[in-house]
């Protein structure tokens, strides 16, 4: 895996807030990598720093940052080391973009949606307005709305219809990486499956790369090519979806696939006890002992990421 | 008008078992629509010709997209909404002729699980005084006998240690919580029928089981009727007896849950469950089928069978002008189909 050419590689990426209760480890030591034309998605309960990861790969940041450090290589580029204005110039929205949580409820209400979806592809792309808005009528075929909605506002479109808008928004000034943060959880099961095959297809034929965030294993079982779980700020599992599906190793990703109610298998879902701990003052060791039915000694220390059957799992049951 | 016929013969045959707690007979909500203020623009038929009985102790579900009635229907069971035609009927009284008092007595038997706890919970009010609330309005026991049933609803829904709970405000709850007093709320008048709209749709997939875990303890427990309201049929499957497939402002097919999942014989059903994913790999590799278009304007439904537009089955010259009547293809299952026939 790691011999491949990889677009993106996350290292050791450190997101802290302060807040007036303390400084809340949101993310902690997170590393992670996507190759091109590769999909991941990272699942994990709310509250997990699914969110505020993907925010710090874009540098989208709050005001109260308290820590903020780490390596995040885009290709050859390391983008934490570009100033402000290099990164809004040359990164955001020019090569990687995102469809932000409740993305379809942001629109701008008071713009048409054709001319919404053309004004990155004017800024970042330096595209003329007639081209720019060509181009945004290109993006809508593709993500299958109607050309004639351009000139509509938000308003007057159906939810799953201004979901797509917002993912023209991100695809017209074709970036290699969309960060796709809960992009169909407010939508109907056959709009949702609308949507998830589009974001295939775009997939297959224009060989973007997703990052996926979602609480909805089963959602996210559409677009993954592999699998990274979030607990209490870290990644404690990354692999393969087939291996990961079939049989997770963290016993927090064998817990989480176990609540996920299934419709095809007779099995009963079943959920986590507890809660999981705060991220001001995290346990010292594992941060998932608490509730951990294979918890032993051990598990009062941190534990390392190993590999295990081709998957990275942090988790003392495989060292 | 035949087929209103049978969907009122139909029932009867199905819902021999228990005296029925709710029935709903042939209801039909309309909101009208105005032109400039008095121009009768046509109707919304946002509920148009649904038949139930509701068994005491027996959950459904009732399963369909965003737009199809189901919350107009729920609102119509609550007696937020009188119905244009049709009845609600709770023990020999029909809920749509009530008056002030009569749908007080009404509500509280019938408990409200909202789908967004923390939009359903008044942030200005500790989860004592949420829960004291309903027992005030319905003038019930003095303070010390309220105060006691508060606590035993709290531990009904396993907040423990209570005394932590009770002075506490909803922004301080975690999601999980805030739905767990939301539901106490409901409780706490010890009502017969539970009408829950969504109630884990904005919860963790982690939580989601134990709020429907605690649901299903409940009826158990106080052998309550609940009525799901939810588009997705993977939560629902373990936490009802029947389910009810509604399709622009019709139940378009209803079963028990296994006959339902196995069996299913409307298309529209078939394209839902075909949408509704399970946590498998392979999905990543192929197109999901989803019928093609919208669900159409409840305004001008189209005519005959309302999903025709959409359906890959549709018999030309039938399904687009003659309405399919309920079929039963086997007891206890019902289909507005006419593939059915």
């Amino acid at each position: 895996m790691a011999k491949e050419k990889r677009l993106l590689e996350v290292k050791n990426l450190v997101l802290y807030f302060r807040t007036t209760k303390g400084i809340v480890q949101a993310v902690d030591k997170v590393d992670l990598d996507l190759g091109y034309n590769d999909a991941i998605v990272i699942i994990g309960e709310s509250g997990c720093g699914k969110t505020s990861m993907a925010r710090a790969i874009l540098r989208l940041l709050p005001r109260n940052v308290h820590t903020y450090s780490g390596q995040v290589l885009l290709g050859e580029t390391d983008v934490m080391k570009l100033g402000e204005e290099d990164f809004r110039q040359n990164i955001r929205w020019v090569r990687i973009s995102m469809v932000p949580q409740a993305a379809m409820n942001a629109l701008n209400p008071v713009l048409r949606v054709g001319d919404q979806v053309a004004e990155p592809a004017i800024i970042h792309s330096g595209m003329s307005r007639k081209e720019a808005l060509e181009q945004a009528l290109k993006m809508f075929r593709m993500v299958g709305v109607p050309e004639d909605f351009a000139t509509r506002y938000a308003f007057e479109l159906s939810g799953g219809m201004r979901q797509r808008v917002a993912i023209a928004m991100a695809l017209v000034t074709a970036p290699e990486l969309v960060i796709l943060d809960e992009p169909t959880s407010a939508l109907d099961v056959l709009t949702q499956a609308n949507i998830m095959n589009m974001l295939k297809q775009i997939k297959w034929n224009l060989g973007v790369s997703y990052i996926l965030i979602t609480h909805d294993i089963s959602t996210s079982s559409e677009l993954a090519d592999r699998v990274a779980v979030m607990y209490a700020g870290q990644i404690v599992e990354v692999g393969d979806a087939f291996r990961f599906f079939a049989s997770p190793l963290h016993p927090y990703s064998k817990k989480l696939m176990d609540s996920v109610p299934r419709l095809r298998a007779d099995m009963e879902p079943d959920f986590i006890t507890g809660q999981p701990p705060s991220l001001i003052s995290p346990p010292t060791g594992c941060r998932f002992a608490e509730r951990c039915p294979s918890r032993f000694e051990r598990c009062d220390a941190d534990p390392p990421m190993v590999v295990q059957d081709g998957r990275q799992v942090k988790c003392w049951l495989y060292v | 008008m035949a087929t209103e016929e049978r969907t009122q013969i139909a029932p009867a045959v199905v819902e021999a078992r228990n005296e029925p707690v709710l029935s709903i007979r042939d209801l039909h909500v309309w909101f009208e629509l105005r032109r400039w203020g008095f121009l009768l623009a046509g109707h919304v038929r946002a509920v148009d010709g649904v038949s139930f009985d509701l068994a005491e102790g027996e959950a459904i579900a009732i399963v369909g997209e965003s737009g199809c009635g189901k919350t107009t229907l729920m609102r119509t069971i609550l007696g937020l909404v009188r119905p244009t035609r049709g009845q609600v009927i709770f023990a020999g009284r029909n809920v749509g002729e009530m008056g002030m008092d009569g749908l007080r007595w009404y509500r509280s038997h019938v408990g409200y699980v909202q789908q967004d706890p923390y939009g359903a919970l008044p942030p200005f009010l500790s989860v004592r005084r949420i829960l004291e609330e309903p027992l005030i309005i319905n003038r019930i026991g003095n303070h010390g006998e309220r105060e006691r049933r508060i606590r035993k609803v709290l531990e009904e829904v396993k907040m423990a240690p209570v005394e932590d709970f009770l002075p506490k405000f909803p922004h301080m709850l975690s999601g999980g919580q805030q739905q767990r007093v939301v539901i106490a709320r409901a409780m706490v008048l010890e009502p017969k029928i539970l009408v829950a709209d969504e109630p884990v749709s904005m919860l963790d997939a982690s939580v989601r089981v134990e709020i429907l875990k605690l649901l299903e303890g409940l009826r158990r427990t106080h052998n309550l009727a609940v009525i799901y309201i939810t588009h997705d049929l993977s939560t629902v499957r373990y936490f009802s007896d029947r389910i009810f497939v509604m399709y622009a402002a019709k139940i378009v097919e209803r079963a028990p849950v296994e006959i339902l999942l196995k069996r299913h014989r409307h298309p529209y059903t078939y394209a839902l469950l075909e949408a509704t994913p399970d946590p498998d790999a392979h999905n990543a590799t192929v197109l999901k089928e989803v019928p093609p278009g919208e669900p159409p304007s409840l305004v001008k439904p189209p005519p005959g069978c309302r999903f025709h537009p959409r359906c890959v089955h549709k018999i030309a010259g039938l399904c687009d002008v003659e309405e399919p009547p309920y079929f039963e293809p086997e007891p206890e299952h019902l289909v507005a189909c006419w593939l059915c026939r």
